[in-house]
């Protein structure tokens, strides 16, 4: 794609990118058969997605469920073998590596998982749990590694006397404490934080993000941080990425996105997000999306949004799928019939002006 | 005379560890076509609050006590034969989960016509144009091909498009939503709500929405119980709550919140952890996590009373009115600021 390889250029230039991911599908057969299996279908799950990320920068990335985001966030880790596509972290190819040599960059990259019930084990002690990743990375003496999980269980803000404990001695929120220790304890350079908060409470929500944004300053971290909530994403986020389908709607820094949204997907979700203060909840109309999302097995035509969008225009959107249009500081949307200001109403979004759009860049 | 009348509402497990008091002396009532939001975090009683009110807690290990009257008739001492002719008929719940609230090997028509022939006597052709004429009204898209669909091929929106209109089907006076949105995306939440606001009016339900999503309580509700540690410490109409909170616990609840209108660098938290409920703390249950904490609080719980501003504002909490309002406003304001 053509804004792909215009902002890739540019980000060379720069040479800060952490992590480059270049056009990455993963697509999921559905089989038939139980000897000779035949693939019959299959699950577009994450379709052509590209993004860079710089150090230290936190991408947000936020959908509804069904749009790729979780797994994407597995191809990143490569916990899930893209089935096409690049993904570079430091400049190095990471997709094709083998299991011996991706050993090394697992150090530099970890994850922290969303539900903090399943994600620890429940028959290991917590000095074990956050412990392992050293052991498997050989660093340290087991007089090291101790000291070592103890001083992290300090920094995410756990008592170190808990070290011998197991994982149903703690409330949700500790448990995602020792998550995020587990991630941290190979100094890693990024972490993939796959909706990390949505089963907390809120005060407790709360908690966490305030760690995950001290931990950023203190270690300089890099997040790719999925979430499906819009206020956290816009929390905790520099740029955001929408996604609809597999595919990328949307990214632009976060107050751009929360500001002017262009594609009209964005502008219905925010606007369905509920406000805690009655005048401006009430006031403002919300834009309701008709229908569920289709199915990632067969994706509508063209654009996939275009079933459910309010501007639909028929013989255009159905027919030609929309390039991501530049709107200037690396905010790209994908869209024929992007808005033209924020907020609107659903019948204003509907009634199309006449706009000045810039055209694609060709390549 | 109130629709439903809840007073001094305590309901208590056994459990093998000790007793646990889930719910510890709520008092709220609700009126004929209004929406009282009751929110709280996980744990705090809301859900329990519902389910003794509508009889469905576990008789083995339940004990309640107290007052649930529904138009004058207590519904805690009523017989379970009562209590059937009451449920699903005049009063009726959605649950929070509509994955695992229906029944997979029947299909969803099935399940509507004998949720109206269970209160009913009609035959199963008046039932089934009952069961399909709700479909229609919540939105589900070719509704006469899909009343013989079995749950598993609805999406979760879908699902609980059918719950509500199950919940529905009856005419009741009083609809339950126990989490009815959480588990769905914010287009489909968005859809869920619209469309109880509108069969609201049509219909002229009251509802009780219990959630711990205080955006959804601003757009639903007229009235909001925040419940803490199984107990009530605010209850206040909606604006009131939202421009005039007067509990450490609301406050808390409402700095700890992202928001999409308002620019904030570091959310407020409250410290620590909700506390157990085997055994609470003594005292204001909320004292061990309030930064403004006085000896008093440590000792004794301060009871639900009106504000001194306002009779209708209850609140349970030992800060002078004066502390009160400033550190309120001072919240209000702060959140207000990028709001423009």
């Amino acid at each position: 794609m053509a804004t792909a390889q215009e902002e890739r250029q540019e980000m060379e230039v720069r040479g800060d990118e952490l992590l480059v991911v270049d056009g990455v599908k993963k697509y999921f057969p559905i089989t038939r058969g139980i000897i000779f299996q035949k693939a019959i279908a299959q699950v577009q799950a994450v379709d052509g997605v590209s993004f860079t990320l710089r150090k230290g920068e936190t991408l947000g990335i936020v959908g509804e469920s069904g749009c790729g985001k979780s797994t994407l966030a597995r191809c990143i880790v490569r916990l899930l073998d893209s089935t096409e596509g690049r993904i570079m972290f430091e400049g190095r190819d990471i997709t094709k590596l083998s299991r011996v040599a991706m050993r090394p960059i697992r150090r530099e990259m970890t994850m922290i998982f969303q539900d903090p019930y399943a994600s620890l084990n429940p028959r290991k002690r917590v000095g074990f749990i956050i412990g392992e990743p050293l052991e498997v990375h050989k660093l340290g003496t087991p007089a090291e590694v101790k000291t070592r999980v103890q001083e992290l269980l300090e920094v995410v803000g756990l008592n170190p006397e808990h070290y011998n404990r197991f994982p149903h001695e703690f409330s949700g929120g500790q448990r995602q404490r020792i998550g995020v220790a587990r991630a941290l304890a190979v100094n890693p350079k990024l972490i993939v934080c796959d909706e990390p908060v949505s089963a907390l409470d809120v005060s407790v929500q709360a908690q966490i993000l305030n760690l995950l944004k001290d931990l950023q300053d203190d270690f300089g971290l890099t997040y790719v941080f999925i979430a499906h909530d819009l206020n956290v994403v816009r929390h905790i986020s520099d740029r955001v990425m929408v996604m609809y389908l597999g595919q990328v709607s949307e990214v632009a820094s976060r107050d751009q996105l929360y500001k002017e949204p262009k594609h009209p997907y964005t502008g219905a979700l925010l606007s369905a997000v509920p406000i805690p203060n009655p005048e401006l909840g009430r006031q403002r109309e919300s834009i309701v999306l008709e229908g569920d999302v289709p199915s990632p097995v067969n994706p509508p035509s063209a654009c996939r949004f275009h079933p459910r969008c309010p501007r639909f225009v028929e013989g255009h959107c159905d027919v030609e799928e929309p390039p991501l249009y530049p709107f200037g500081e690396g905010h790209v949307a994908k869209c024929h019939y992007p808005l033209e200001r924020w907020p609107m109403t659903a019948a204003e979004m509907r009634r199309r002006e006449a706009t000045t759009r810039e055209e694609p860049v060709q390549a | 005379m109130a629709l439903l009348e809840v007073k001094d509402l305590r309901t208590s497990f056994r459990t093998e560890d000790g007793i646990v008091k889930a719910v510890d002396g709520v008092t709220f009532s609700v009126e004929k076509g209004q929406t009282l939001g009751i929110v709280g975090e996980s744990g705090s009683g809301k859900s329990v609050t519902c389910l003794t009110i509508m009889g469905l807690n576990s008789r083995k290990s339940a004990i309640s006590s107290g007052e649930a009257l529904w138009k004058g008739k207590d519904l805690l001492t009523a017989k379970p034969s009562e209590l059937r002719g009451i449920r699903g008929d005049e009063m009726s719940m959605i649950f929070q989960d509509p994955m695992t609230s229906l029944n997979p090997v029947h299909t969803i028509g099935k399940q509507l016509v004998e949720a109206v022939q269970l209160h009913r006597d009609v035959t199963t052709r008046v039932a089934k144009a009952r069961a399909l004429e709700l479909l229609k009204a919540v939105g589900i898209p070719k509704a006469e091909g899909r009343i013989d669909d079995y749950p598993h091929q609805f999406s979760g929106g879908m699902r609980q498009r059918v719950m509500i209109a199950m919940a529905l089907i009856n005419d009741p006076d009083l609809l339950i939503a126990d989490e009815p949105t959480t588990a769905l995306d914010v287009t489909t939440q968005a859809q869920i709500l619209n469309l109880m606001k509108r069969l609201q009016e049509e219909f002229g339900s009251a509802i009780i929405m219990i959630t711990h999503d205080l955006g959804v309580v601003a757009e639903v509700a007229d009235d909001v119980v925040v419940m803490y540690a199984a107990e009530v410490v605010e209850h206040a109409k909606v604006s009131d709550l939202f421009n005039r909170p007067q509990h450490p616990y609301t406050w808390g609840l409402m700095g700890s919140l992202p928001r999409l209108e308002v620019d904030t660098d570091r959310l407020v938290q409250i410290p620590g952890q909700p506390p157990s409920l085997l055994r609470p703390p003594n005292g204001c249950r909320f004292h061990p996590r309030c930064p403004y904490v006085m000896n008093v609080c440590r000792t004794e719980n301060p009871p639900l009373a009106a504000s001194e501003r306002d009779a209708t504002h209850l609140q349970a909490c030992h800060l002078d009115q004066e502390t009160k309002d400033r550190e309120g406003s001072k919240l209000v304001e702060a959140t207000l600021a990028g709001a423009g």
